[in-house]
């Protein structure tokens, strides 16, 4: 056991975990922050994507321990007011999302994506998505909702 | 437009449960924890066939941080039943369908790769994990029954001993000598051999549940990732014997993503709830991926053969079928339905087919559970049909869209040869519009410009019927159903005016919460957030049986139709009484009850609460309060139908296939929210799409190892695997449900595999492929169809 400690949505978190600890785990099960979500155990969905110092990061891929000091954002951060962030009310108003699961991944791999890619096109968007698995939507309206808050966010 | 207008029937409302997913504020049931939890972890069969010699957990529970283990033994001694199949299905020899015993965990025999030996619980994941591989278990491995086409042969492994050569049914639908009079007078006959492939359904949540039990009242309460949480509680009361039904409480809270996995009963949360009243613990289990893949119930997996005979003139005179269905080694809840009655009943697809005889043999295979999924049954029906057809135009010389016009069913109600009853169609204006959208002339001039960048393009139609609502529950029953297939619902007014719907369907990303609330909202006058939809909790919602089967409309909104007539009913007595006038002069529109021809006038609001103060009501004629349920079971099946025509270029030198442009238009009758349903159609198309060209659950043949058994090996479609796709609705409205509703979850997943194929047999100039078509059987179809090359 060893004590971590980071920033996690703007608030010092700190906790005494197992070494193996996952960052996924510790956000989910220590923070109990659960609008990051665990779909796979290959690292291939992306329901887990978090920001890590800004950067969309699979958080079932790095243990909680080399996030020591990092800045961490999660779903749960993107909307600190209640205001929603461009991304999240785009998922809404163009229908991104229908069971919500892979979502969170969706919307942080989003603006991680609009934050890199000053002009995104459908086929940038296809590709960059290639990381996150959506069984619900066809992506069809994924695609669009990130398309529409890329252009809002110019 | 209004407020009530722009929330109304018709309207693209934004939904109601956005906010919570899109803020991470979801319950789904691994993000709920209970206090003094327990984790359970399960011990599976790493052979495809074995028999069990022994059982030792005798270091595995010293283990640091074990609460307990459980076996079979432990199971058998409680006294608690198997897992069941809900539907009966007969043989043609009149004999019931051969079931082999499912038992929760294995007693003596394990019969897949996965089959559940042993949990493990203890105070973390991590240490049941551990404990489980000191289990010591003494396998002796057997030789293993896994391909389809060869498992019913003499000598092949048995999967139970209750079923010789495997076969668990030989179902026979339509008739025969007529079928056989039909090819002898036929000027033509195609024949086609057709695999449907086997998938893997990939819910995004992996399945959970939370055991508990509550030693003070004695109830059971059990979170689960259910689309039917008072099946689950009715299998597991009546059934398995976990607890009687009155004593469990079944919750299925958010869930993402079901698709039918999640509409079966399954030993995990079976053996979770039930074990958390021996150990006085709540236990919880969450899948990960890997065993999502090993133990979800898979779908599809049909090898056939089939026959289409035609008049000299392209008109079909008869179609005869012959299919083998993989069921995996147990039965699940409800497989044997799925290759029978949800499948041979829609081999008439669209058309006028005057004889049809399907055989349809159900067998045993030591692999995972086969049950419905996306479709389930009527992809394979489709997939059937229209490969037949465009293999007959094909042949026959007659264009794909001219030999489906030639043959279209153009009146009803039209009484097919296998069942059906259909009510209501107009299957010509969907496939002329879909081919205006795709610009079927064009299609000649696209393809030579093709051809000179080297590419090899192709267009492929599918015009489907599906057979939704999976009812009505008489006619259910007759076909061997074990439940009645109604929907219920319970409309509650508060004294405020607001109003709670309590369904009995489940939603899990269909958008209930919303469509279910305009119908409300609109109905009654009141806006769309003054009503609230709950549903998925069997203490507080009435029985009712779940959402599958694009059933959720047609019955489940049916359901509160026939409730808030009730309501109105009353509600017009109430307003009648406090305005002193007679009931028949009451008229409610917009949320007010006025009497007629004069300006006397009540607001819903106040009729609500008069319901509640219930002053000087008339003693015996109004009860107090405003609160009225209804179960409502349909008159028929409902029948979506309409075209999708698909549009491929292939790079002959990779076999990389591009669809290149995909239309669907969908006769669904009357559309609630039409951003919702062009959802439902997105996502079901893209299924057919990752049929068609992506995925395949595949076993070894030898072994029974799940060769494909995480997203390395099993290829779900991404987001650059497809395009965007250009929808259209066509509109005949359903005669059997108050509301007109057809149904439109699993349309895209039925019409989308064909429309496909047929693009890319098309492209190629083959006869067939072999699904998915992957670049490497694109590419080998090339070569053996070489030379033709690509500037051909
Ligand atoms: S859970 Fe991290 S990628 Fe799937
Ligand atoms: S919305 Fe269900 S998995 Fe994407």
């Amino acid at each position: 056991m060893s004590v971590i400690s980071m920033t996690v949505n703007g608030k010092p978190a700190s906790a005494d975990i197992e070494a193996r600890t996952l960052l996924v785990q510790f956000i989910r099960e220590q923070l109990g922050l659960t609008g990051t979500h665990v779909g796979c155990d290959t690292s291939q969905c992306g329901a887990c994507v978090v920001h890590v110092d800004g950067r969309a990061v699979k958080s079932c891929t790095m243990l909680a321990a080399q996030a020591e000091g990092a800045e961490i954002l999660t779903i749960e951060g993107l909307a600190p007011n209640g205001e929603l962030h461009p991304v999240q009310a785009a998922f809404r108003e163009h229908h991104g999302l229908q069971c919500g699961f892979c979502t969170p991944g969706m919307i942080m791999t989003a603006v991680d994506m609009i934050r890199r890619i000053p002009d995104l096109d459908e086929e940038t968007v296809r590709e960059e998505l290639e990381g996150n698995i959506c069984r619900c939507t066809g992506y069809h309206n994924i695609v669009k909702a990130i398309l529409a808050a890329s252009q809002e966010m110019r | 437009m209004s407020g009530a207008a722009r929330e109304g029937i018709g309207q693209p409302v934004r939904r109601k449960e956005d906010f919570r997913f899109i803020t991470g504020n979801g319950h789904y049931t691994d993000d709920i924890s209970r206090p003094r939890q327990t984790y359970a972890y399960f011990l599976r069969s790493p052979h495809a066939h074995a028999r069990i010699r022994s059982i030792d957990t005798s270091e595995a529970e010293k283990a640091p941080g074990v609460a307990g283990i459980f076996t079979g033994r432990h199971v058998a001694d409680d006294g608690l039943g198997g897992l069941i199949c809900g539907w009966t299905v007969t043989s043609k020899d009149g004999t019931p369908m051969k079931v082999g015993p499912h038992p929760i965990l294995a007693l003596d025999t394990v019969r897949y790769v996965g089959d559940h030996v042993a949990m493990v619980v203890a105070e973390t994941l991590a240490e049941a994990r551990a404990a489980a591989e000191l289990i010591e278990v003494d396998y002796e491995a057997l030789p293993a029954a896994v391909s389809l086409g060869s498992c019913q042969k003499p000598d092949a492994a048995q999967v139970h001993p209750e079923a010789p050569r495997n076969t668990c049914f030989e179902w026979e639908l339509g008739n025969k000598a007529e079928t056989e009079a039909a090819f002898a007078k036929a000027a033509r006959v195609v024949k086609l051999d057709l695999t449907n492939n086997r998938l893997i359904p990939n819910a995004m949540e992996p399945r959970a549940a939370i055991g508990e039990y509550d030693k003070g009242s004695g109830i059971y309460t059990l979170h689960t990732t259910s689309q039917n949480p008072h099946v689950a509680r009715l299998v597991l009361s009546a059934f398995v014997g976990v607890a009687p039904e009155h004593k469990l409480r079944v919750i299925a809270p958010d869930v993402g993503g079901g698709f039918g996995s999640k509409i079966f009963i399954y030993a995990e949360e079976t053996a979770c709830v039930w074990a958390a009243a021996k150990l006085g613990r709540p236990i919880k289990w969450t899948a990960d991926r890997s065993e999502a893949f090993l133990s979800d119930a898979h779908g599809r997996d049909h090898l056939s053969h089939a026959e289409l005979a035609l008049d000299a003139d392209g008109k079909f005179l008869g179609l005869r079928v012959k299919t083998i269905a993989n069921l995996g080694a147990y039965l699940s809840t409800f497989s044997a339905a799925v290759p029978t009655y949800l499948y041979g009943t829609l081999l008439s697809g669209q058309y006028d087919i005057p004889a049809i005889y399907v055989e349809v043999d159900g067998v045993y295979t030591h692999t995972a559970p086969v049950d419905a999924y996306r479709g389930a049954g009527r992809p394979e029906a489709t997939y059937l049909v229209e490969r037949m057809v465009e293999t007959a135009a094909r042949e026959t010389g007659i264009d794909p869209a001219d030999i489906r016009r030639r043959n279209f069913i153009r009146s009803f109600p039209h009484q097919t040869p296998v069942i059906m009853n259909y009510d209501a169609g107009d299957y010509q204006a969907s496939l002329d519009a879909a081919l205006e959208a795709i610009d079927y002339k064009g299609f000649a001039a696209r393809k030579s410009d093709a051809a000179k960048r080297g590419k090899l393009r192709g267009i492929g139609i599918s015009s489907y019927i599906e057979a939704c609502g999976i009812a009505p529950s008489a006619a259910v029953g007759s076909l061997g159903a074990g439940v009645g297939l109604w929907e219920s619902a319970e409309v509650r007014v508060n004294p405020t005016g607001n109003v709670e719907v309590l369904t009995g369907s489940h939603s899990h990303g269909q958008g209930h919460e919303t469509t279910f609330a305009q119908l409300v909202a609109s109905r009654l006058g009141i806006p769309l957030s003054n009503v609230e939809i709950v549903h998925g909790d069997t203490d507080k919602v009435q029985f009712g049986m779940g959402t599958y089967g694009s059933r959720s409309g047609a019955v489940g909104m049916s359901a509160i139709v026939k409730a808030l007539e009730k309501i109105e009913a009353k509600a017009k007595k109430i307003a009648a009484h406090l305005m002193e006038a007679a009931v028949e002069d009451i008229t409610f529109e917009n949320g007010a009850f006025t009497v007629q021809g004069t300006d006397k006038s009540l607001a819903w609001a106040e009729v609500s609460l008069a319901a509640y103060t219930a002053h000087g009501f008339p003693s015996g004629e109004i009860e107090p309060g405003l609160k009225e349920g209804a179960f409502y079971d349909p008159a028929n099946f409902t029948f979506p139908a309409g075209a999708h025509v698909c549009e491929v270029e292939i790079d002959p030198d990779t076999g990389i296939v591009e669809i290149v442009k995909f239309v669907a238009v969908d006769d669904f009758g009357t559309i609630i929210n039409p951003m919702i349903v062009e959802g439902q159609v997105h996502g079901g198309i893209a299924q057919g799409i990752g049929q068609a060209l992506l995925e395949h659950g595949v076993y070894d043949p030898a072994s029974g190892q799940l060769v494909t058994g995480s997203y390395m090996d099993y290829c779900m479609p991404r987001a650059d695997d497809l395009p965007s796709f250009t929808l259209g609705f066509t509109k005949t409205v359903c005669p059997s449900n108050p509301l007109g509703m057809k149904g439109c979850g699993e349309a895209g997943a039925i019409a989308a595999p064909p429309a496909i194929i047929n693009a890319v047999t098309d492209a190629l100039g083959i006869r067939d492929i072999e699904m998915p078509a992957t670049p490497a059987r694109v590419w080998q179809a090339l070569q053996s169809a070489a030379p033709r090359a690509a500037a051909e």
